[in-house]
């Protein structure tokens, strides 16, 4: 009962928010409806509504705008709360604004706020702060690193380069409780860009009057089911429950803690010692022990991530040698490498867009429907059309940051060249930065591993990556035809069409095989069985909000 | 006396000073920045976090401030934490290792003194053999073996102690990490003492002692121990590292928020600042630690004198 009310419901906000996107000028609002995923359980008053969660590594920044990386962003989801906030399947749902409304044009959004929002201290939130925010997360002087994020609105990009003073911004409030924020262009995912920590307000009084130090316990006043009670820096850092949340009735756990580990073993075992109940991860080495004894208790669920190796198509031997690629590419199985080397069920990508992303058919390899002894055969054939046999072997360097897990993979792959084609691979690991430097300057690598997980749930994080003139374009990949395609989809306001336009980019990637795609991957937890509410969802966003302890 | 250690810390400026310099230029040789990750800046961003860090600078100019800091008693702030500075970070974390680390030592030198003398005294008995080849696997298993070990045992199979944390420093979650950093300490010094103790034992004046019919514990306690207590004594010196590089690991594993941990993660990271700060404290802790232990050799050892 209880997954088909969900599924209901979840379908609900999905098939909402296509409308509204659609629409573009919906005036449907979702106040006051709540997406629960306890239906049918009891309450219980026995045990203490207290959760201790296994956090990664210490957080950089409790400052929404200033924060990157997943155990800041994990903590900032509950301590405050954007215009749109997430269900616990990881669907959009009205957050600080209860409804909106998208001009006709698809570039201005009209928001109208929850007049009963307030702040932790019980003052109230209005369109104010969040311009006030908006204007503080791109202003150069903030030293955001993920302002790129807010590019969609107007004049962020001058504003970062300080070309325009943050004033200028695409932000206004038209009364206390309506703001409008006016983007450049139709921007389809916009609105899931406002659950990002960038987009996040801040209370103005305390950042004037602590600046860098807004951001402690006694100091931080914040908007969100959760405000901060205790950091112990590489310790832990303890969330209380904020009675001035405006939907705080909805909520049942009274206090978080988020613990600082990041020795993946020693979190199992503070895990199994009964001193946590949800783990970051688990350590790939006791994947087998784990599924022997914790099977139950082991959640593994799609993450919007792809784990690929990149060609540096500056340089030969794969500059201007589609075949090749190819070749490396059909020779791997894939299957092998996703079943056998981490196990947990990862998908083997023969596309470069991992599945469950929203409004999108992912694009897959065309040798995908082969037989395996084809695949195998045709690899060879492209191998040796590309100038290379058994006799005239290539011999090249596969790259990749030290780590167990990389260099299984690696070995596997190297093994599998060897076999099929006869090349011969040698394996180079480099320390995180140093192999980041290299990639970046295209000069010593050949074939390198890579991964990238989406900022958005939106095919365009992935489709960007390989624009010509982006940042982490690490392949070097040039191709004026896909950077038109992305040109005009970032224009096209009609879902349909820009849709249309993503995918043949895709395919169009694919069929240059500028990088190898090997797996999407899985986000894996363990969680105790008496912690109700846990819902896999491919942005592993999780809200303790949605969460109950059970009885124990 | 005075004027030797006057002398002594004076020379440990040109001392740190090169270790400053070592330091700060050999972390910003290292291949990536501070804010290189896998998600790539926009130039535009990259500029102004540079310049918001005085990263735009030159690295002569960088240096030269960096300095003026220091004498100041300024670490900065941290790259990577952006919400504290590094001399929060050191002031937070620097208690808990002391706390383990004094208790760590203090537990190795008396145990594994009362061991290694014990051992001497029943030289070649069974206890003896039993006691030091008890020891020489003290020193051979690596404290990142033994810690999960002990956990395994005692915290998820016993559920006697906690698995890791601190918890504002309960002896609960003290007892396993101490455990684990005195452990190869104890077993080194047991064996040196043994060592030194059974030569201290062999030399004359002890026979002489004997002779005049001394009884034997004021013997060992009065005419052997201080001697034989040198070796022990000019380890303290490298025993001191050894904790602050052991308990970097042992942080590691039982998750403490000590300062140790922060010299792996702030070399990882490129965090400038955090990294130059933990290498000017230690540094200044380990050439402090020896001057001391050379001031008690004074005292202890009259053959030595203070030029």
């Amino acid at each position: 009962m209880k997954s088909l009310t969900n599924l209901k419901k979840n379908t609900f906000y999905y098939l909402g928010l296509v409308f509204l996107l659609i629409s573009c000028s919906s005036e449907e609002s979702y106040e006051n409806k709540q997406v629960s995923s306890h239906a049918g359980q009891n309450i219980s008053q026995s045990v203490d509504q207290v959760f201790r969660k296994g956090n990664g590594a210490e957080p950089q920044t409790l400052d929404p705008h200033k924060a990157e990386g997943v155990p800041s962003s994990n903590i900032l989801r509950d301590l405050y709360e954007g215009l749109i906030t997430e269900a616990p399947d990881g669907s959009l749902m009205p957050g600080a604004a209860k409804k909106w409304e998208i001009s006709p044009s698809g570039t201005v959004y009209t928001f109208q706020l929850r007049e009963q929002a307030k702040w932790s201290n019980g003052e109230p939130l209005t369109a104010q702060d969040f311009v006030y925010s908006f204007r503080r997360s791109v202003d150069p002087a903030t030293g955001s690193k993920y302002s790129q994020i807010l590019s969609s609105i107007l004049n962020t990009e001058d504003i970062i380069k300080g070309e325009k003073p943050s004033e200028s911004l695409g932000v206004k409030d038209l009364s206390k409780y309506r703001l409008e924020i006016t983007l450049k262009a139709p921007t389809p995912y916009f609105l899931g860009l406002l659950t990002h920590s960038t987009t996040y307000p801040v209370y103005e009084p305390a950042v004037e009057k602590y600046a860098g130090k807004f951001a402690r316990p006694g100091n931080l006043v914040s908007n969100g089911a959760y405000r901060l009670d205790e950091w112990v820096v590489q310790s832990h850092i303890t969330l209380q429950r904020n009675p001035d949340y405006w939907n705080d009735s909805e909520t049942t756990i009274n206090k978080v803690t988020y613990y600082v580990i990041e020795d993946q073993s020693s979190e199992l075992r503070r895990y199994r010692a009964g001193e946590i109940d949800w783990t970051e991860t688990i350590p790939l080495g006791e994947t087998a022990w784990i599924h022997q004894n914790l099977a139950d208790e082991l959640k593994i669920s799609p993450y919007l991530g792809t784990y690929y190796y990149g060609f540096n198509l500056t340089k030969p031997p794969f500059k201007d040698n589609r075949a090749l690629r190819a070749a490396l590419s059909m020779a791997i199985d894939r299957e092998i490498i996703a079943e056998k080397i981490s196990g947990l069920g990862e998908i083997p990508a023969y596309g470069w867009v991992p599945p469950g992303v929203m409004n999108y058919t992912p694009q897959r390899f065309n040798f995908r429907s082969m037989e395996k002894q084809q695949r195998l055969a045709e690899a060879k054939r492209l191998y040796g059309k590309a100038g290379y046999s058994e006799e005239n072997p290539l011999n090249i360097e596969l790259r990749y940051n030290t780590s167990e897990n990389h260099r299984k993979v690696a070995v596997a792959v190297a093994a599998m060249w060897k076999k099929t084609l006869g090349l011969s691979t040698e394996l180079v690991n480099e320390e995180w930065k140093v192999f980041l430097k290299n990639r970046k300057q295209k000069q010593v690598t050949q074939v390198f591993r890579a991964g990238w997980i989406g900022d958005y749930n939106d095919a365009y994080t992935f489709a960007e990556l390989m624009y010509s003139s982006h940042g982490i374009n690490d392949v070097g990949y040039q191709n004026p035809h896909y950077d038109q395609l992305l040109a005009k989809a970032s224009l096209e306001k009609q879902q349909d069409k820009r849709r249309l336009l993503l995918e043949e980019a895709e395919r169009v990637l694919l069929s240059e095989h500028p990088i190898i795609p090997i797996f999407f991957y899985v986000s894996k937890s363990l969680v105790k069985p008496y912690v109700s509410g846990f819902v896999g969802n491919i942005m592993d966003h999780h809200h303790t909000k949605h969460l109950r302890i059970l009885d124990h | 006396m005075f004027a030797y250690i006057i002398r002594r810390v004076l020379g440990a400026i040109p001392t740190m000073f090169i270790l400053i310099a070592l330091a700060f230029f050999l972390i910003r040789a290292a291949p990536g920045g501070p804010f290189d990750t896998e998600k790539k800046l926009s130039p535009e961003i990259q500029m102004n976090l540079d310049r918001i860090y005085h990263l735009d600078e030159s690295l002569l100019h960088q240096f030269a401030r960096y300095l003026w800091n220091i004498v100041r008693g300024d670490f900065g702030p941290s790259f990577q934490y952006q919400d504290y500075t590094v001399n929060e970070l050191i002031r937070s974390g620097f208690p808990v290792s002391l706390q383990l680390g004094l208790t760590a030592m203090t537990i190795a030198v008396f145990i594994g003194c009362s061991i290694g003398v014990f051992s001497a005294m029943k030289q070649n008995s069974f206890l003896d053999h039993g006691l030091m080849s008890a020891a020489m696997l003290g020193i051979a298993i690596p404290n990142f073996v033994l810690a999960p070990l002990l956990i395994l045992l005692f915290a998820v199979n016993l559920d006697w102690f906690p698995a890791g944390g601190w918890n504002g420093g309960l002896l609960s979650h003290r007892i396993l990490p101490v455990i684990c950093l005195a452990l190869p300490q104890l077993a080194y010094i047991a064996r040196l003492m043994r060592g030194s103790m059974i030569e201290v034992l062999g030399s004359q004046y002890i026979l002489t002692a004997r002779a005049k019919g001394l009884s034997n514990t004021t013997i060992i306690l009065r005419h052997a121990l201080p001697p034989a207590l040198l070796p022990v004594l000019s380890y303290f010196g490298p025993a001191v590292a050894a904790i602050i590089t052991g308990s970097v690991i042992i942080e590691q594993i039982f998750g403490l928020p000590g300062v140790g941990r922060y010299f792996v993660q702030g070399a990882l990271n490129r965090d400038y600042t955090l990294v130059m700060g933990i290498v000017i404290f230690y540094g200044t802790l380990i050439i402090g630690f020896n001057l001391i232990v050379d001031v008690l050799y004074g005292v202890i050892d009259p053959k030595v004198r203070f030029h």
